[in-house]
């Protein structure tokens, strides 16, 4: 009797192809995927942060701070900007260029960069503030404080950063670190002898030669070490600061865009999950809705009367847009009464991106439903296409951990846009205008895939 | 006057040729059975009326109007009734035709009142406000007609509207179907049900191999075909030991066939005949002629192969 089981199963399994896409071709893409994204992170081969930086201190230390921060593979850094129309960050490189051509740069301001990082152009900026170098190396509690202007939508990179200059510190300035040395042996244990003396002179100039080659690396070591001021929510790394002799620098996180809002981060996750399960909802919806009326024949007495397939096609891609626009607000409401997220605030942004989403995701789903021949189909091809556009896309984990080949793949899927529509009116706070790229290519996704609806779903028309 | 004209219609898809000249012509008025075995091209005609299939060739006429390539409305004089339950679960049976009779055109009092009208004719007025998902196969096959008909077309194509109900609910639905008639409707049905064909068609179209084979009342088909006369099936306690003499009888076994216009008259002569060659008469069996026989003796087949 189990034999027999097993072979009505076996039989069933064989000639069902969507549970061997679904059984064996799905977990194999998503691995693959999940591997591409995190195969990299040990490696280097992680995105390279993108950061600002701004001198006031212009002294040697802080030059040479700069300069290692910019050998630093893993950080792009822009320490200055295009002066007037199309105004943009500028790495290094970029603005001499820009300036042998007559364009007017400028280095950085600490405005300047907090503006950037608003914008969301840059995760972080770094603001080395004047006096730095005299005081440095100090351990008092009054020494200047390294600012890190933040993004904390972007967990990592602050992160990184204040890791990062911990480390970089060590080595960037060797002298510096020696002479302080030295002051505070001869300060506790007595002067140096002249051959000390003599000695030590050699050693500092050696030290402050001009690196010609790439400064010595933090030792894996002091990278962990250093690391560890630096982890989880920012607001330790200003426990850090307060606590002298805890780091060689001062640093204190500032969080831009996040320090007035109470929940800022449930927010894009909020979206995240909603377009997800939106693009389900319209696949098994509006898709499944019309595969459905033509297995139980009603398709085929709708266009016997006198409604035609582009009023029937419409009909439903407006209710499931409909639909979403409900799902995707019980879905914030339920943000906003539980996790406090601001919907009220941001309530006109929320409804234009909600709209165009649910727009783009009903049609979507209908072109799918258009593009299959059964139910059975549509279930495993619309779990497949969505969970892969919903993991490079940002749904899953923000795109920002991705690498910049994944991340620029994510703008082919729909994910992408949504949730960079979501992130901008709900972290970014800008205006409804500044939404018109997301809002365009939504619009656009949801005009293609209506028309490609409409093409496919000729074969229901007259044979 | 002719309600509707189908002349000389061809469809192939891909390598099957569905149609290959068939003909239809339904009278004002009139309920027209077409028959034929599987795979016919019987379906495929009904869709070629009602707009879902392209004829290759041929022309279709409604109510004297040609309907090649001619606009949805042209069709609204059509009500069509197919093969599935093409309902809406989940809706009531209000509900589905309040829905199916706005397809149609039908809006507020005139839809209410035609909605009404078919909770009673079909008999489902006491469960109007129920989900059809819970109705009984024939109270289905009721309302998945009446949506078809909701818009009181003048001519209706109903593709099997009696498969797979129980025999009460079979006689209701043609009750129902008869009621349109008598309001004047004109009707072409698909079945297999030859009975049912033979008692209440009042023209028959037989269609094999997507062409038409013969077409008239019963009685026209009878005549056309196997004739009048009744068959005679004896069955002997043994094989005749020889042909009977002066009877166009066939022998098989134990097994007597013949054909006999006038049975009471040519029946007694037959059984003394036998019983002269030392058989005994086991068992009598006096058969009509059937649209089975006429069918079987058009195609060389059952309906049903």
């Amino acid at each position: 009797m189990i034999g027999t089981i097993l072979r009505i199963f076996w039989i069933h399994l064989r000639r069902d192809r969507v549970v061997w896409l679904l059984t064996f071709i799905v977990p194999v893409i998503f691995f693959s995927i999940f591997a591409i994204i995190f195969k990299g992170q040990g490696r280097g081969a992680t995105p390279r942060v993108r950061v600002a930086v701004v001198d006031e201190d212009v002294s040697d230390f802080s030059k040479k701070l700069v300069t290692a921060l910019q050998k630093e593979n893993s950080l792009r850094v822009f320490p200055a900007m295009k002066v007037g129309q199309g105004s943009r960050l500028l790495t290094q490189d970029e603005a001499e260029a820009l300036r042998r051509e007559g364009v007017a740069t400028k280095l950085l301001t600490r405005a300047d960069a907090e503006a950037f990082v608003r914008g969301g152009d840059v995760p972080a900026a770094i603001i080395l503030p004047e006096g730095l170098g005299e005081s440095f190396p100090s351990f008092g509690s009054d020494r200047p404080t390294v600012e890190l202007l933040a993004d904390t939508s972007d967990h990592i990179a602050p992160q990184v950063l204040s890791g990062m200059l911990q480390g970089i510190v060590m080595t960037a300035a060797p002298e510096a670190m020696m002479k302080g040395g030295i002051a505070q042996l001869e300060k506790w244990g007595g002067a140096l002898t002249p051959e000390q003396r003599k000695v030590i002179a050699q050693a500092e100039q050696i030290l402050s030669q001009p690196a010609d080659q790439d400064p010595p690396k933090p030792s894996k070591k002091a990278s962990k070490e250093n690391g560890k001021g630096a982890t989880g929510d920012p607001r330790s790394d200003d426990q850090i600061a307060s606590r002298p002799g805890a780091s060689l620098l001062a640093v204190r996180v500032v969080d831009v865009l996040g320090e007035k809002k109470a929940n800022p981060v449930i927010a894009f996750y909020a979206a995240a999950t909603a377009v997800m399960f939106l693009l389900f909802a319209c696949a098994n919806g509006a898709g499944g809705s019309l595969l459905e009326e033509a297995e139980n024949g009603t398709l085929d007495r709708l266009l016997s009367s006198k409604l035609t397939m582009t009023s029937l096609l419409a009909g439903k891609w407006i209710s499931f847009v409909l639909l979403g626009v409900v799902q995707v607000s019980v879905m914030f409401l339920w943000g906003w009464l539980v996790f406090s997220v601001e919907l009220w605030s941001h309530l006109a942004g929320f409804l234009v991106m909600t709209f165009v989403t649910a727009a783009a995701a009903a049609a979507l789903g209908m072109l799918m439903g258009t593009l299959c021949r059964t139910r059975g189909q549509l279930a495993g091809f619309s779990t497949t296409v969505i969970l892969l556009m919903s993991a490079v896309g940002g749904s899953m984990f923000p795109r920002f951990m991705m690498s910049d080949a994944l991340q620029t793949a994510g703008l082919f899927t729909f994910n992408a846009w949504a949730l960079d529509g979501y992130q901008k009116v709900f972290w970014y706070e800008a205006r409804l205008w500044q939404l018109w790229p997301q809002v365009l290519v939504l619009a656009a996704l949801a005009a293609v895939f209506l028309l490609g609806a409409r093409l496919l779903a000729r074969r229901w028309e007259t044979v | 006057m002719t309600a509707l004209r189908v002349t000389r219609a061809y469809k192939r898809f891909g390598k099957t040729q569905a149609l290959s000249g068939a003909e239809v012509t339904l009278r004002r008025g009139e309920l027209l059975l077409l028959l034929g075995p599987n795979g016919a091209g019987k379906t495929t005609l009904v869709r070629a009326v009602a707009g879902r299939v392209r004829l290759d060739e041929g022309q279709i006429e409604l109510l004297g109007q040609p309907l090649n390539g001619a606009a949805g409305d042209a069709r609204q004089s059509l009500g069509v009734v197919p093969q599935e339950i093409a309902l809406y679960p989940l809706l009531t049976a209000r509900e589905n035709l309040e829905v199916f009779g706005r397809f149609h055109g039908i809006q507020g009092d005139a839809l209410a009142a035609q909605v009404k009208d078919a909770l009673e004719w079909t008999g489902l007025a006491d469960r109007a406000d129920e989900p059809i998902q819970g109705f009984s196969g024939g109270m289905k096959r009721r309302l998945n007609i009446a949506c078809g008909v909701l818009h009181q077309p003048e001519v209706i194509l109903l593709d099997e509207p009696t498969v797979g109900v129980d025999p009460q609910s079979r006689e209701r639905i043609w009750e129902m179907l008869q009621k349109l008639k008598q309001a004047g409707a004109s009707l072409v049905l698909t079945t297999h049900q030859l009975d049912e064909a033979q008692t209440h068609g009042d023209r028959i179209v037989i269609i094999d191999h997507g062409q038409t084979i013969a077409e008239g009342t019963f009685r026209e088909l009878v005549e056309q075909t196997v004739g009048p006369r009744r068959q005679v099936t004896l069955t002997l306690d043994r094989e005749l030991p020889r042909s009977l003499a002066g009877f166009s009888a066939e022998s098989q076994g134990r097994t007597v066939r013949f054909h006999a216009a006038d049975v009471a008259a040519e029946l007694p002569p037959l059984l003394a005949a036998v019983r002269a060659e030392g058989c005994q008469v086991e068992d009598v069996a006096v058969q009509s002629p059937t649209l089975q026989l006429v069918f079987l003796h058009l195609t060389g087949r059952e309906l049903r192969e």
